[in-house]
């Protein structure tokens, strides 16, 4: 009987990528009418199951059953004609055209010269829309004139139009102000009157509790339990995104932690982050944690010197430092692994050889002239020592497995010396056995007298590997915690702005 | 070593030796059948003729192939040929300036020029086909502005020597194109400075974060562009005996049409200055041949152009197996 009630339902939907189960027996079952939150830790497996209810990805095992059919879902169109739509955290937007084009994209009222869409009715069909959701936009206006709220309503819009029955919402929240956040609230509480559902995901447990029914939490690709918003409470509910049991075992070392080797002061860079203090000691490595978009990469991206800080100052050894290039950084004994290695690590045309070299070509030159010996002794040097497995130091690093492209990343940096390692998601992508490999050489790093940052999402990582740990929200120092302190919980805690 | 994968049809070695060399085949196939259909063709005459006709195409499309990795492109190569062509004829015509100077200084106003298109993507962001696409217009203007709009002719035979001359028994055009090519070819493969080209086209942001200052290496290989044109520009008028201000006009896509077709990417990282010449070689014997066996020059185009299809084409298809 309760069936009647539920208009979608996925159950055990299982999705596997290489080296990772991101999704495992996940049921979701969402009612008409409802606000159904789902959260988890990044990397849950949130996004995941969205796509597979968008058709971007395919389940390996699992059924969707909307309104007590069974269906298929091939891809976005499948689901949109299925009554499912979703609104991403980055807007999909065309911000030089009017919000009638962008709403109505695809789908223009015809006139009567075959060919040829009537502008005046595009601009009334969508003037009438917007007045039935009750928004006060003119659907002539550009949407780039418009505030990211406004344009988070038109994509809004855009789904009811097409007479969407549950409309899937990622973090909208994260680029709007409190009284937008209303604003958006008042609009999703209006959509679930008329019967719509919504599928809320998002990182802000306040929010949360103020407008979802029910919420379902993932943790690594599970679901952990599904609860009627009544019946819960913030304790709870962090305990069940972090309640996970530590089996892994990391490869950490206790090290003797020498002298600071940076200290950073009340950096800012406005608009990103805002007064970030901490040291790190050599020998030390220093976590740092904080959900998406908590500044962390951005804190570290202006420290190596790839964008320029506002204001705050940087000691090295305890000199002051000015760092307006990463070149400036390296010769400081910088390294920076950064998050995304395909983006801003390897040329993945080069060769594995080309790649190690990358930061340290004069080491190899004389007048500039490339003494290839040079070079491939230093590059068999770092294969051997990481262990990087490739059938040659000539191969196209691009042909790698991602374990071993990371390592070349690390050689890379090994190769200039470098006196602080910052690493970005060091074992991102990654499967498991280059994942420990990785964290041993962290290991060893240290052990010679390295200071690491490591910024990582993986909880587990952070308390396996850190001797401190340090969390950011909202691009601001949250709290500091030792090793001995620093517990899921406490972290969890400090990431989504509690004390 | 030998893990030759047995149940493919060409061992994987041979195959990635194939794709990789595999333009070299074609022009190697292009000069059997040439051989078979034309008794002049491979004759020492037709075969130095093709050469010195590749020669200024040669020397532009080196400097474009350090441009094309980088991941950039260069539209005003044909105005700088012009502008260094017309300037040289000038300086030789109504100045005492020495040869050698005037030699000197035509190069440096190439590079000069190419140095603007470098600062221009560099600094200001513009994108390389903007950037060159108004200095192919700028620099048109400026070649009719040194020469008044005429074609300066009648130059000092000395100066003709650079275009027309010989030294053992090759035509000088040809030495100038040897020269370049081989320093392009050292450049490019054995020093740091080509190393931070093949970066910089391989993954821009990743050559930035790797302390490499890509402003810099951008900005001296537009120039380096340059200069090639300017070269390519003295070359021109004294063979000609006309500084031409409507000299190099498309010069540009021929030079693009050789290195694409020699295997370098557009979407840079990858080439060499090997596989231009050989671009270089097999736009030479398409239009030699066809001369020869009398197609009409309407339809040599049409062949061109779908040849630069093909090698685009080919190249797609067979990226990314070799690896």
């Amino acid at each position: 009987m309760l069936e009647e009630n539920n208009i979608l339902k996925m159950q055990d939907i299982s999705k596997s990528f290489p080296g990772v189960r991101a999704l495992n027996d996940v049921d979701l079952t969402v009612k008409k009418g409802e606000i159904h939150a789902l959260i988890g830790e990044n990397g849950a497996g949130k996004s995941t199951l969205m796509k597979v209810l968008l058709g971007l990805y395919d389940q390996d095992s699992g059924d969707i059953i909307i309104n007590g059919n069974h269906v298929r879902i091939n891809n976005p169109h499948d689901a949109l004609s299925l009554g499912i739509s979703m609104i991403h955290q980055e807007l999909s937007l065309v911000p030089d055209r009017t919000i009638a084009e962008n709403i109505l994209m695809g789908r223009e009222p015809k006139s009567k010269i075959p060919g040829i869409f009537s502008w005046n009715k595009l601009f009334d069909d969508a003037d009438k829309l917007l007045k039935e959701i009750g928004m006060k936009y003119n659907s002539r206006d550009y949407v780039k004139n418009l505030t990211v709220a406004g344009q988070q309503m038109i994509e809004i819009a855009r789904a009811l139009s097409y007479k969407s029955d549950i409309i899937i919402m990622d973090e909208p929240t994260s680029a709007l102000t409190d009284t937008e956040v209303d604003l958006l609230f008042a609009i999703m509480r209006k959509l679930k009157k008329s019967g719509i559902s919504i599928i809320f995901i998002s990182h802000k447990i306040d929010e949360l509790f103020e407008i979802a029914d029910r919420t379902t939490v993932l943790r690594d690709g599970k679901v952990v339990g599904v609860r009627d918003n009544a019946d819960l409470n913030k304790s709870e509910l962090i305990a069940m995104m972090v309640g996970r049991e530590l089996t892994n075992i990391f490869p950490k070392e206790v090290v003797e932690i020498g002298e600071v080797f940076l200290e950073a002061n009340h950096l800012t860079r406005t608009g990103v982050f805002e007064d970030v203090s901490f040291k790190v000691r050599k020998g030390e490595i220093l976590g740092l944690s904080g959900l998406m978009g908590a500044g962390r990469t951005e804190v570290m991206r202006t420290i190596f010197g790839i964008d320029s800080l506002t204001s705050g100052e940087l000691l090295v050894d305890g000199k002051i430092v000015h760092i307006k290039t990463p070149s400036d950084a390296i010769k400081l004994g910088f390294g920076m692994v950064t998050e995304d290695r395909k983006k801003e690590g390897l040329a993945l045309v080069r060769s594995v050889k080309e790649n190690i070299s990358m930061a340290t070509m004069k080491d190899y030159c004389k007048h500039s002239y490339i003494i290839n010996r040079k070079e491939i002794i230093n590059s068999k040097k770092f294969i051997e020592m990481l262990s990087i497995k490739t059938p040659s130091p000539k191969v196209r690093i691009g042909s790698l497995s991602g374990g071993n492209q990371q390592k070349a990343v690390l050689a890379k940096w090994l190769a200039t010396d470098c006196r602080l390692m910052i690493l970005d998601e060091p074992t991102r992508g990654i499967d498991v056995g280059a994942k420990s490999e990785i964290h041993r050489l962290m290991t060893q790093f240290a052990k010679k007298g390295m200071a690491i940052i490591m910024i990582s999402s993986e909880m587990p990582e952070i308390l396996g590997m850190s001797d401190r740990v340090i969390v950011m929200h909202r691009g601001r120092f949250k709290g500091e915690l030792t090793r001995a302190e620093a517990t899921q919980e406490k972290i969890m805690h400090l990431a989504i702005g509690e004390n | 070593m030998n893990s030759g994968n047995k149940k493919q049809l060409i061992p994987a070695q041979y195959k990635e030796l194939l794709i990789k060399y595999k333009m070299f085949l074609i022009l190697f196939i292009m000069i059997i059948f040439m051989t078979i259909a034309s008794d002049v063709f491979l004759t020492p005459r037709n075969i130095t003729n093709i050469i010195r006709q590749i020669s200024i195409n040669g020397i532009l499309a080196t400097g474009m192939t350090f441009v094309i990795i980088t991941g950039g492109i260069d539209l005003s190569v044909g105005s700088i040929l012009a502008v260094s062509g017309v300037l040289a004829a000038f300086l030789v015509k109504n100045t005492e300036i020495p040869i050698a100077i005037v030699f000197i200084m035509s190069l440096l106003a190439g590079g000069a020029l190419g140095s603007i298109n470098g600062v221009v993507i560099a600094r200001l962001n513009v994108p390389p086909f903007i950037a060159t696409l108004a200095l192919m217009t700028a620099g048109r203007g400026l070649a009719y502005r040194i020469s008044n709009g005429r074609p300066i002719v009648d130059l000092n035979p000395a100066y003709l020597m650079i275009g027309r001359g010989e030294f053992l028994g090759i035509a000088n055009p040809i030495w100038l194109m040897i020269i370049v090519l081989i320093i392009g070819y050292i450049l490019l493969q054995h020093t740091k400075f080509g190393r931070f080209v093949y970066y910089i086209g391989g993954n821009e942001e990743a050559a930035r974060v790797s302390g490499i200052n890509v402003r810099r290496i951008k900005i001296l290989v537009y120039t380096l562009a340059g200069v090639c044109a300017g070269l390519g520009g003295i070359a021109l008028s004294s063979r000609i005996n006309s500084g031409q201000p409507q000299a190099g006009l498309t010069y540009e896509l021929d030079a693009i049409a050789a290195v694409i077709i020699g295997g370098t990417s557009l979407s840079g990282g990858i080439g060499t200055i090997g596989g231009t010449l050989v671009g270089a070689f097999i736009i030479g014997i398409i239009n030699n041949g066809m001369n020869l066996m009398n197609v009409s020059p309407f339809n040599q185009m049409i062949v061109l152009g779908l040849v630069i299809l093909g090698a685009v084409v080919l190249d797609m298809q067979t990226a990314g197996k070799g690896k």
